[in-house]
């Protein structure tokens, strides 16, 4: 080092090594996000302050509201004698009718000794749903899930074990079919697979079981379909029509990219009719309407046809979300499959729709939300929704003039029902999107 | 891009690399249309078992085109095309018979982005051979250390390089053990560096005796592996020849001119 370096350089060594020290007040905790979220400007600052009187003015109305000791009493009447006596408005709940009525809210008039039946089907339809949902439980879990359909139904409608137990010989006889022709000719095979489950049930199903009722009685007591009600009706065809729904409208994406113009053509004049057509009419048409298409004599049980025309609505709507799916998946993909050897279905199952479908899951998840709360729509045709239930419950004399604590009550039920399907499908995206990346 | 690009600087061997009197393909008097457009005309093309085929061309000649048909990825309009004596026609049958017979790699590799590169190189072999799944994954793993990646097998393609993907691409379809490879621009789609090491496991390939058809503009691998390039004009065959003639001696007009443009700088 010169002379001239030193002059300009001033000589400096550190003695005393500086402690770690806080940051400034308004560098940390509280006072820093405050300001970094909600007062970062002048402009800011003012519409928080509007945003939280806001906040406040509505908050004001509805706890006051909410928050009404109500909860024990017998009828309206009684409330507003409460409540005045209390020196408050009756601008205030009854919670009674909710203590009163939450059974007939949830099973409408469903037999009230039978109430576990329904309850335990809620039970057994989440277990044999996990394995579905979630892939992390073991496969043969899966064979309990087949399962859970047939004995939903007879947990639900009752009547003997053999019905049941019969129609699900019938799809465990078409798979049996399937791979033992599989080898022979796949065209046969899924013909056959399909024709021989059918037969069965048309020729073979009533007087077997018959036969089986007369000699071994099982079973529990038939519950016919008019005493169903309330919200467990909307999750019975709700789940029914989501689970019937996903398969239906895969074929018919699949059906309408295909090559072959007549499968291409009719697909697209189902999807397209029913997709135009209100629900509110297809549900009308199901009650009234098919009565005159069927035999004279037969009862076609209106639930089933509710659930039926549910299931081919929803079905044309996952159809367009899939075919959307289909498109995105990119034109190397069939190639690199067929490439391979791979015949149609295998690259459709093993390559396409995985990934089609796991584009797909938002517009899934979104249509099988409308859907459940479309299920409401059945009081039109003389259903006992749960928003029929309410005129039921407010035609009797103690409860009569209350509008807004049912629905209150409703909506926070179908609000945890959907709110859970949309969790479900934000937990599935970001784990395929982990697995893939 | 010079000859001299990409030559593998290892003696190639050429022991195994025997053209055989056996017949691989043979194409006939094959004219295919893309609408009314004529994109391939009068194809007549035999290739003998063991051959190594270099397709190169300007671009829309039809070459990928011209690959594309031998394994039914495009369909032809006339003419016949004869793989391992099975003729293609619309007969699913025969089309899934022969592509599982004919191995294909794409410009842009093709995997399945939602199975593991195990997976990946397993999934043909179990579902269309019915090969037992511990034996598909042996054979799997067999070929994934032929194209030295075997420490990649449990990721997912998006976790890889390029080349990478291309060399599982180049494994997936020899998982299925076929006798003729086809390749459509394997490089076109990888940074300089990785083309060498695609290139290098085709070479290892083509020592082993593979038949192989390859659309690529890789002259530097064409001279060292090809026993014959194949130049192709607006869908038409306009000069085949052995690469040292193909190279230094090109007879048509057409070719001399393509020739300079490539390799021209």
């Amino acid at each position: 080092m010169s002379d001239t370096d030193s002059e300009v350089i001033s000589f400096f060594v550190r003695e005393k090594m500086l402690e770690e020290q806080e940051p400034p007040l308004t560098e940390r905790g509280a006072v820093k996000w405050l300001r970094e979220n909600l007062f970062s400007s002048w402009l800011n600052g003012l519409l928080t302050i509007v945003s939280l009187y806001v906040i406040w003015y509505i908050l004001s109305g509805i706890v006051p509201w909410l928050w009404s000791p109500t909860w024990s009493l017998g009828s309206l009447s009684e409330c507003r004698e409460v409540l005045t006596g209390l020196g408050e408005t009756t601008h205030q709940a009854c919670w009674g009718v909710i203590r009163d009525r939450w059974q007939q809210l949830l099973f409408g008039f469903y037999p009230s000794d039978a109430y576990w039946r329904p309850t335990l089907a809620l039970v057994i339809l989440l277990a044999g749903l996990a394995p579905v949902l979630f892939g992390s439980i073991p496969r043969w879990f899966l064979l309990f899930s087949a399962a859970t359909p047939f004995v939903l139904f007879l947990l639900l409608w009752g009547g003997p074990i053999w019905t049941p137990l019969l129609v699900g010989v019938g799809l465990v006889l078409g798979v049996v079919a399937f791979r033992y022709l599989v080898g022979v000719n796949q065209i046969v095979a899924v013909l056959a697979a399909i024709i021989v489950p059918v037969l069965f049930w048309l020729f073979l199903v009533e007087p077997i079981a018959f036969e089986l009722t007369y000699t071994a009685p099982i079973g529990l007591e038939f519950i016919p379909s008019k005493d169903f009600g309330g919200f467990m009706l909307s999750v019975v065809i709700g789940v029914a029509a989501i689970i019937l729904s996903l398969p239906l409208g895969i074929m018919l994406a699949l059906g309408r990219a295909s090559d072959l113009f007549i499968v291409t053509k009719l697909s697209v004049i189902f999807i397209e009719i029913i997709r135009g057509v209100p629900l509110i009419v297809w549900l009308f048409t199901a009650s009234l309407l098919l009565n005159y298409f069927l035999p004279p004599g037969t009862s076609f049980d209106l639930t089933l046809r509710v659930i039926i025309m549910v299931t081919l609505f929803s079905a044309a709507y996952i159809a367009e979300v899939v075919r959307g799916g289909l498109a995105a998946v990119p034109k190397g993909q069939y190639e690199g499959a067929d490439s391979l050897g791979l015949s149609y279905w295998q690259s459709m199952q093993l390559i396409v729709l995985p990934q089609a479908l796991k584009i797909s899951i938002p517009g899934i998840v979104n249509t099988f939300i409308g859907l459940f709360k479309d299920t409401t729509l059945v009081v039109f045709i003389g259903l006992l929704d749960p928003l029929g239930l309410t005129s039921a419950i407010r035609a009797s004399t103690d409860w009569n003039g209350i509008y807004w604590e049912l629905y209150v009550f409703i909506g926070v039920l179908f609000f945890i029902a959907c709110y859970g399907m949309g969790r479900y499908s934000l937990w599935l995206e970001t784990k395929l999107q982990r697995e893939n990346r | 891009m010079s000859v001299t690009e990409n030559i593998p600087t290892r003696q190639i061997d050429r022991s195994q690399m025997k053209v055989s009197d056996e017949i691989a393909i043979e194409i006939t008097g094959m004219n295919k249309w893309f609408g009314t457009f004529h994109v391939l005309r009068d194809i007549n093309l035999t290739v003998q078992r063991g051959e190594r085929i270099v397709v190169c061309g300007p671009s829309g000649s039809g070459k990928s085109t011209l690959i594309r048909c031998i394994n039914r990825l495009e369909e032809h309009q006339k003419g016949t095309i004869m793989v391992d004596g099975t003729e293609l026609s619309s007969d699913l049958k025969n089309i899934d018979k022969i592509r599982s017979e004919v191995g294909m790699c794409f410009q842009h590799f093709n995997l399945f982005p939602h199975l593991t590169i195990l997976e990946n190189c397993t999934l043909a072999p179990i579902w269309v051979r019915k090969t037992p799944k511990k034996e598909a994954e042996e054979t799997a793993m067999k070929f994934l250390e032929k194209v030295k990646i075997p420490e990649q097998a449990n990721k997912y393609p998006g976790q890889l390089s390029g080349g990478q993907q291309q060399r599982v691409a180049i494994a997936r379809s020899l998982c299925m053990k076929p006798r003729i490879m086809l390749f459509d621009e394997p490089t076109s789609a990888l940074d300089p560096e990785m083309i060498k090491e695609v290139l290098d496991t085709m070479i290892e390939l083509a020592e082993e005796g593979m038949t192989m058809i390859c659309v690529t503009h890789e002259m530097g691998f064409a001279q060292a592996v090809a026993n014959r390039v194949i130049f192709m004009d607006q869908g038409q065959i306009v000069e085949q020849n052995e690469p040292k003639e193909f190279f230094n001696n090109p007879k048509s007009e057409r070719t001399k001119l393509f020739l300079s443009q490539i390799l021209g700088h």
